[in-house]
């Protein structure tokens, strides 16, 4: 091979490409940025220029004001960047998520940013994208981890609310994503209810409505002076934060839940205080991981940010070539 | 069926709340047909004897199908061994849901060389809430927040009994429990097959001295009252048993009273420890609780005795009819054909008026005594705490001001409070955290003190916060004890928040050297 430049390197800042002069999903403030969604510690106020979705960059204004980088484009077809093509594809984590296609003189590289492959209605759904370079998250990537149909995740939620009509049913789920995939299911379930909301899903589940998502109703969880018996039998979406403010003590003897991959562990869910796990996750679990490289086939696997010791070894077993990129500055799951 | 136990599991885990726990213990009951519901008791009570599932043969069993690094790292993350396998195990092709006493009968019946093989089949046959109960009943040892205690009132409410009657009976009863649960519904109360059964206890009611006031000290006797444990020692045919106030047989952890119970009867007694005359604190009784075997060493360093107030049977005589006094005069003669060293009376405090029990009460001979008990000389011996027979007039709290130091948030009703407290006091010029309390406060002074903590907050630990050293709470607690693995070196015994102290400043709080001079003579 002749000496091309790898077309990503890892840099405290996150994962440069050489070719294109850009960083994608950086952690510091840099001068071009490719941004794969608007979850908070892979998109971050501040750069020069950021290129991503629509959904991506008006949920990055939505959270950080208009004015979060200088200048901004969106990623539509295919666009040449230096001397790199790009093209942006679904990756089914939540609105706007997408995965990042860099064809160079090295070959093609996709990074997934975060991804799954289990139907989501609040997004568009994963798609398989062919590159000789595969970066993966790596969340999930233990075999324990096996998640179940959320469907019947959300069974459980609304077999509890039947249970327990007395009780308000506080569901912790992260303000982008998580909470609209939630109300989705409830929806898809049959649960016509209005769904009661924290103030701070409030724009963001307002900006899904606006994008075609039918989230049906949703009315604010915050009256400050609303009696305890008001929320009787009633499903509360909040974030996991709220529950340890004065905010969730306005319940009648709440039944604490929490939507959330983890969930699948019992200590993790127990250490939360949560008396109603919901194992829903916008990430690929074991099998989905380990199927989207087999079926991808890329000569090589990147890890970017997880337990990439489990996915290293399965790589390793199954004579693929893989490497860890030990990024700093991804979360497990963003606040 | 094991779908259904798994689901009950899974339940019992998550809710916090013993109420919750007992319904979904109801409902299971209710739901379920003999014998699975009566093995799902034993398996929550620890009475399901099953061949030894080790978790080496588990171990062996999951290395034949999983990469040997995959499941340490999985292990690590998960910490507990059957959940891990049941997370990890390869999906097989789901079978039908098998009933309890199918999967307990199997893991009895078969031979050890081929337990593993049958193991795998079942496991690849389950799902993974269903593997997990699967290996949680194989392998023993449920913890899952439910006591042997616990389930059986759920036993006695499901059939609207009393938990006493059923404890009555517990013991000469075994798994699959269809006999119990036949008399839950509504069938006829189980004949105690057992030797040596438990009988229910007689319980006192708290008094104080305005309500002793009105009473005729002349009906009356007194005696102290122990900090030890209450015990039931019973001997009838040569079988011999110690059962706690609730019915555990305890018997195991103490071989030298079960030697030393040289009669044919039931005694209701005291358990301490004793060296000669002295009785030591309620913590050297605490080492020898929970045991299944008794070192040497221990049986001589922390010998056990028992100080008997009653007598229930004595030479096939049923005594319990009998006024107090009658039970008493037999039990005094008892008492003379027995081992002094093991066995000796709780003597009777003379007193002429309540003034003067008063102030016997205030400065009792010994720190292991936590107040006084007032006995009716015409009372029976009754089952459970009917009100009017026997009294327990407690030893005043001890009292302590304590700075608020770190808080956690509670759960249920009180979730979104700080409900948890840590407080602390002086040691020189630092404070040296002593206790922790979460009841004693109104509802009025949870949302007080939940309001400073918010307000005060300087850190953060996960769920923890600390706050700025300035809120001074009067804590009351029952009693004190040398404690190695308390930073303070003392722990208290049921410390609760009796006021909250706004007239104090932190400055002004108690100091370890104040709280030491708590510690009973024989722990200083």
């Amino acid at each position: 091979m002749p000496a091309t430049p790898p077309p990503l390197i890892p840099c405290p800042e996150g994962l440069y490409c050489p070719e294109g002069g850009f960083f994608v999903d950086p952690v510091r403030p840099v001068a071009r940025a490719l941004i794969t969604h608007g979850h908070a510690d892979h998109a971050r106020a501040g750069h020069g220029a950021v290129m991503a979705t629509r959904q991506t960059l008006d949920i990055m204004a939505l959270r950080y004001g208009a004015d979060f980088t200088q200048s901004r484009q969106v990623a539509e077809g295919i666009s040449q960047i230096g001397g790199v093509q790009v093209s942006f594809h679904p990756a089914g984590h939540v609105l706007g998520s997408a995965q990042i296609r860099i064809a160079g003189a090295g070959g093609t590289v996709v990074v997934t940013g975060d991804y799954t492959r289990t139907p989501n209605a609040a997004c568009a759904p994963w798609e398989p994208v062919p590159c000789d370079i595969l970066v993966t998250e790596a969340t999930f990537a233990l075999p324990v981890f096996r998640h179940p149909d959320p469907r019947d995740e959300i069974a459980k939620l609304l077999a509890s609310v039947a249970a327990f009509p007395d009780r308000a049913h506080l569901v912790g789920a992260y303000a982008l994503g998580k909470a609209q995939r939630v109300i989705m299911l409830l929806r898809q379930a049959g649960y016509d209810a209005p769904i009661y909301i924290h103030g701070a899903l409030q724009k963001l589940c307002d900006y899904h409505i606006a994008q075609g998502i039918p989230l049906g109703e949703l009315r604010p969880a915050t009256v400050a002076r609303g009696k305890k018996g008001d929320f009787a039998g009633a499903i509360i979406l909040a974030p996991p934060s709220a529950f340890a403010a004065t905010w969730a003590q306005r319940f009648p003897d709440p039944v604490i839940c929490f939507a959330s991959g983890w969930m699948m562990v019992r200590a993790r869910a127990r250490q939360r205080g949560v008396e109603l796990p919901l194992v829903i996750s916008d990430h690929v679990d074991w099998p989905q991981l380990t199927q989207t490289i087999a079926e991808l086939d890329p000569a090589e696997t990147w890890v970017t940010h997880g337990r990439e010791d489990a996915i290293l070894r399965w790589c390793e077993m199954h004579q693929r070539k893989a490497r860890p990129l030990r990024l700093v500055g991804y979360e497990d799951e963003p606040e | 069926m094991i779908g259904g136990f798994a689901e009950l599991l899974e339940r019992l885990a998550f809710t916090p709340r013993r109420t919750l726990k007992l319904a979904h213990l109801e409902a299971y009951f209710a739901a379920t047909p003999d014998p699975d519901r009566g093995l799902a008791l034993a398996a929550l009570t620890g009475g399901l004897d099953l061949r030894a599932v080790t978790p080496s043969l588990l171990r062996a069993l999951v290395a034949e199908r999983v990469d040997a690094d995959l499941f340490a790292l999985s292990y690590d993350f998960v910490g507990d061994l059957a959940e891990t396998i049941a997370l990890i195990w390869p999906d097989g092709a789901e079978g039908k849901d098998i009933p309890l006493h199918k999967v307990v009968e199997e893991l009895q019946r078969t031979p050890k060389a081929q337990l593993a093989q049958v193991i795998a089949a079942r496991l690849d046959a389950l799902t993974p809430s269903r593997r997990y109960a699967y290996l949680k009943l194989a392998t023993g040892g449920l913890r899952v927040g439910v006591s042997a205690r616990l389930a059986r009132q759920a036993v006695a409410d499901y059939g609207g009994l009393d938990l006493a009657e059923v404890e009555e009976v517990w013991h000469g009863l075994s798994p699959p429990y269809e006999s119990l649960f036949h008399w839950a519904e509504n069938g006829p109360k189980p004949v105690s097959a057992a030797f040596a059964p438990f009988r229910p206890v007689m319980l006192s009611t708290a008094t104080d001295a305005e309500a002793l006031a009105m009473l005729d000290t002349a009906e009356y006797v007194a005696e102290w009252k122990w900090d030890g444990i209450r015990v039931q020692a019973v001997s009838e045919g040569g079988t011999k048993r110690l059962y706690s106030r609730t019915g555990d047989d305890i018997s195991a952890a103490f071989p030298d009273v079960i030697a030393a119970m040289d009669f044919e009867g039931a005694l209701d007694g005291e358990l301490l420890v004793r060296r000669g005359d002295q009785v030591a604190p309620f913590n050297d009784l605490q080492t020898r609780l929970g045991r299944k075997q008794v070192s040497g060493r221990m049986l001589a360093s922390h010998p056990a005795a028992l100080r008997v107030y009653d007598v229930m049977l004595w030479q096939g005589r049923d005594l319990r009819a009998l006024p107090f006094s009658a039970r008493r005069a037999a039990l005094e003669a008892a008492v003379q054909t027995l081992d002094p060293a093991r066995i000796d009376l709780s003597a009777l405090l003379p007193f002429d008026d309540w003034h003067a029990l008063a102030t016997l009460r205030a400065a009792p001979p010994e720190p292991v005594i936590e107040g006084v008990m007032i006995k009716h000389r015409d009372s029976p011996y009754l089952a459970g705490r009917i009100k009017g027979h026997w009294f327990k007039w407690k030893r005043d709290p001890m009292l302590v001001d304590a700075v608020l130091l770190y808080a956690q948030r509670g759960h249920g009703k009180r979730s979104g409070y700080y409900s948890d407290f840590t407080f602390g006091v002086w040691d020189g010029p630092t404070l040296v955290p002593v206790g922790k309390a979460y009841f004693g406060f109104t509802d009025a002074e949870l949302k007080a003190l939940d309001r400073f903590v918010r307000d005060n907050t300087v850190d953060r630990f996960g769920p923890v916060r600390a706050v700025k050293p300035e809120k001074v709470v009067e804590v009351a607690f029952e009693g004190l004890n040398r404690s190695p693995r308390h930073k303070s070196g003392v722990a208290m015994r049921f410390p609760r928040i009796a006021r909250i102290r706004d007239d104090k400043p932190a400055s002004e709080a108690d100091t370890l050297d104040a709280l030491m001079r708590l510690l009973p003579d024989t722990a200083r």
